[in-house]
């Protein structure tokens, strides 16, 4: 081992042979602990990416289907129902409830369909009107058929159906938001 | 590599070709590391002389693992249960991260005790060296601090009722005691403002005094060298002496790897458990501190009445006082410990005392049965809460605190209204606004039920311009209506 008296910094320049090869195996063991030391970093900063990476890697932000009511409650639908449904938007550590009004309804196939209630014109609450047998939106007169399909009026496109699945006997939807005054389905959240 | 002939710092040639020989041109980083590494120690290298770099590792650690859990913790009494049971039970490796902090308070505070020990034993604060056992001592009170302001953080029962415990203690200091608990909680009662000063406490204030303390603390320990064996002169040492690099810098990292090991398995395997959330009113919690602060705890039982200022103040007073005076006080050069009787007196006697202390707390706590069957209790709650999944927090704009305004049939029957007729398409939810139409929350106050009737038959000219069509209802579902829109909070 290198090893020298008292406090003093004042050394001589040129090493002797022995002290170069002492620099080569201090050298070498530098080389070994900067190797050790790097891996050790390098695994201790595993956890630390996956912590920071998380809202990358999984949903943080989920928007869980709501329950529109049991199936047996729409075998003997003749017009649409006017449903509302709990939606939980999670974002991180929070969660929102809201309400939304859905209709259920049949398309001609018979098979169930689920609308939202949000006029794809403006954005207005559409009533289902018994008397007319239509949907007609309050706000610029745009009508749509029981199906949801649009008849008149200032909307570009029929009413938006939503996404439904059924589990154990339970009709779910997944509500979403989509675009207004565009002729296309678009979501937009 | 080669040899140089140029005068150097340090004892080998140093390196100037290639990148690194640029690179030390331009920063002087070679000669840095070199007088780093060429510390050279009275003696040799010893196991004992490890303790100082293993706080500079624990340190290090802590302020990274605290960096990475703010990305997720919100220091708010609504907010800091619910991210900390995020970062717990929802982010990926969260759990040991958390651990990791939290545990690693608690070794630094073991590792600061083996420190200052070796310190004391070796009689390593004489030999002008004032200075450096006084930076110490503040390090070793700002390290006691951290401890005390994180551990109220997650404002789960267990760090609700410590810290109120703890800022309580404070009061009982006689003139300034209570004076100082309000600026602590920030009010006479603990809150969400205690967390915002203790999270600003613990993530900015104290960090910035350890920083500068502990750069003091080196450049103290370089300027008077290190100590060596106890029987080294502290003055002039005269034993041979080994540089720090390679041998003494190979028993520092073994304690590292020995942390390193030993923190990783306990933060895997037992990771740090998270309580239920504070509960204020709850008038049964049995508050017990860290273990680190038994002593303290145990000891502040003893002093009440008039005695208080006694034990509270006289004699805490006293002995950080002793400690702090201890390098002015005791001047001699014998450095040996079975040649200073007193001051091994003296350490054995603190070191018996505050075990003492903890240990009888935890006696006490074991021998009365109530006492025992509130701490099993709580611990019960503990794991209860620790098994649950993580649930989300209820967003304050939530159905749920909407639906109060409820109560009145007229206003729930107004509510369906509200929505059939698109009211909520432009005013929101609950009347909460959107970017089309203002909010309708408190407009009781603006603004009389009938005066609301008339807006509503005759709305302004603004209101027009805005998009507001008159309202043709029959009276009845217009007075529900109103009453809805007038309960909107």
């Amino acid at each position: 081992m290198f090893e020298r008296a008292g406090h003093s910094e004042n050394t001589t320049a040129k090493p002797s042979p022995s002290e170069l090869s002492l620099e080569s195996r201090r050298s070498f063991l530098g080389g070994l602990l900067g190797l050790g030391s790097f891996l050790v970093g390098a695994l201790l900063a595993v956890p630390l990416i996956r912590f920071a990476l998380f809202p990358l890697l999984r949903r943080t932000t989920d928007l869980k289907e709501s329950s529109v009511g049991a199936l047996t409650d729409f075998s003997s639908l003749t017009e649409p129902v006017m449903r509302t449904i709990q939606i939980e938007q999670v974002d991180g550590w929070r969660k929102a409830v809201s309400e939304k009004a859905v209709y259920v309804t049949k398309d001609v196939a018979g098979q169930l369909r689920v609308l939202t209630s949000i006029c794809p014109h403006l954005g207005c609450t559409v009533p289902w009107n018994k008397g007319k047998n239509q949907f007609v939106c309050p706000c610029h007169g745009a009508t749509f058929a029981a199906d949801g399909t649009r008849v008149s009026g200032p909307s570009l496109r029929g009413m938006d159906t939503l996404e439904t699945s059924i589990q154990d006997g339970q009709l779910l939807v997944r509500f979403q938001y989509f675009r207004q005054l565009v002729s296309d389905k678009e979501v937009i959240g | 590599m080669h040899s140089t002939d140029k005068s150097e710092v340090g004892t080998l040639p140093q390196r100037d070709s290639g990148l690194w020989g640029w690179l030390n041109r331009r920063t002087g980083l070679d000669d840095l590391l070199r007088s780093a590494l060429d510390e050279p120690i009275p003696g040799g290298a010893r196991f004992a002389y490890i303790f100082g770099s293993g706080l500079l590792f624990i340190f290090l650690s802590q302020i990274i693992t605290g960096i990475f859990l703010a990305l997720y913790y919100v220091p708010s009494a609504d907010h800091a249960h619910t991210t900390v049971a995020y970062i717990t039970k929802a982010v990926t490796a969260g759990s040991f991260l958390r651990s990791l902090h939290a545990y690693g308070a608690s070794a630094m505070v073991v590792v600061l005790f083996l420190h200052l020990s070796q310190t004391y034993i070796y009689g390593a604060y004489k030999g002008r060296r004032e200075l450096l056992w006084l930076s110490g001592c503040v390090l070793f009170g700002l390290v006691l601090a951290m401890a005390f302001t994180g551990y109220l953080l997650p404002w789960d029962q267990r760090a609700y009722f410590a810290t109120a415990v703890g800022t309580n203690a404070v009061s009982e200091l006689p003139w300034i005691g209570e004076s100082i608990k309000r600026l602590m909680r920030g009010g006479t009662e603990m809150g969400t403002l205690t967390i915002s000063r203790f999270f600003v406490a613990h993530v900015f204030l104290i960090p910035a005094f350890i920083f500068a303390l502990v750069a003091s603390h080196i450049f103290l320990f370089r300027k008077a060298g290190a100590a060596g064996p106890v029987n080294e002169d502290p003055y002039h040492p005269k034993q041979k002496s080994e540089l720090f690099y390679p041998r003494q810098v190979l028993m520092d990292l073994s304690l590292t790897a020995l942390l390193i090991t030993g923190l990783g398995l306990l933060c895997f395997f037992v990771p740090m458990q998270l309580g239920p959330p504070a509960n204020p009113a709850d008038a049964q919690y049995v508050p017990r501190p860290e273990w680190y602060y038994l002593p303290i705890f145990q000891w502040l039982k003893y002093w009440h009445g008039s005695a208080a200022i006694v034990g509270v103040l006289v004699i805490p007073t006293l002995l950080v006082l002793a400690i702090l005076a201890l390098p002015f006080l005791d001047k001699s050069v014998e450095r040996r410990p079975w040649k200073r009787p007193a001051a091994m007196g003296a350490y054995v006697f603190v070191l018996f005392s505050l075990v003492g202390l903890g240990l009888r707390s935890q006696y006490l706590d074991r021998h009365d049965s109530g006492v025992a069957q509130q701490l099993a209790k709580q611990r019960a709650e503990e794991d209860e809460y620790a098994r649950k999944p993580f649930e989300p927090e209820l967003s304050s704009a939530s159905l749920v605190a909407a639906n109060v305004a409820l109560a009145d049939p007229l206003a729930a029957k107004g509510k369906t209204i509200f929505e059939g007729q698109s009211c909520n398409a432009c005013h929101g939810d609950n009347g909460l606004g959107t970017a089309a139409a203002p909010p309708l929350v408190g407009i009781k106050a603006k603004f009389s039920p009938d005066q609301v009737a008339e807006l509503f038959k005759h709305p302004t000219a603004k209101m027009n311009a805005g998009g507001m069509p008159p309202i043709d209802l029959p009276p009845d579902d217009l007075k529900a209506l109103i009453a809805y829109v007038e309960s909107l909070k």
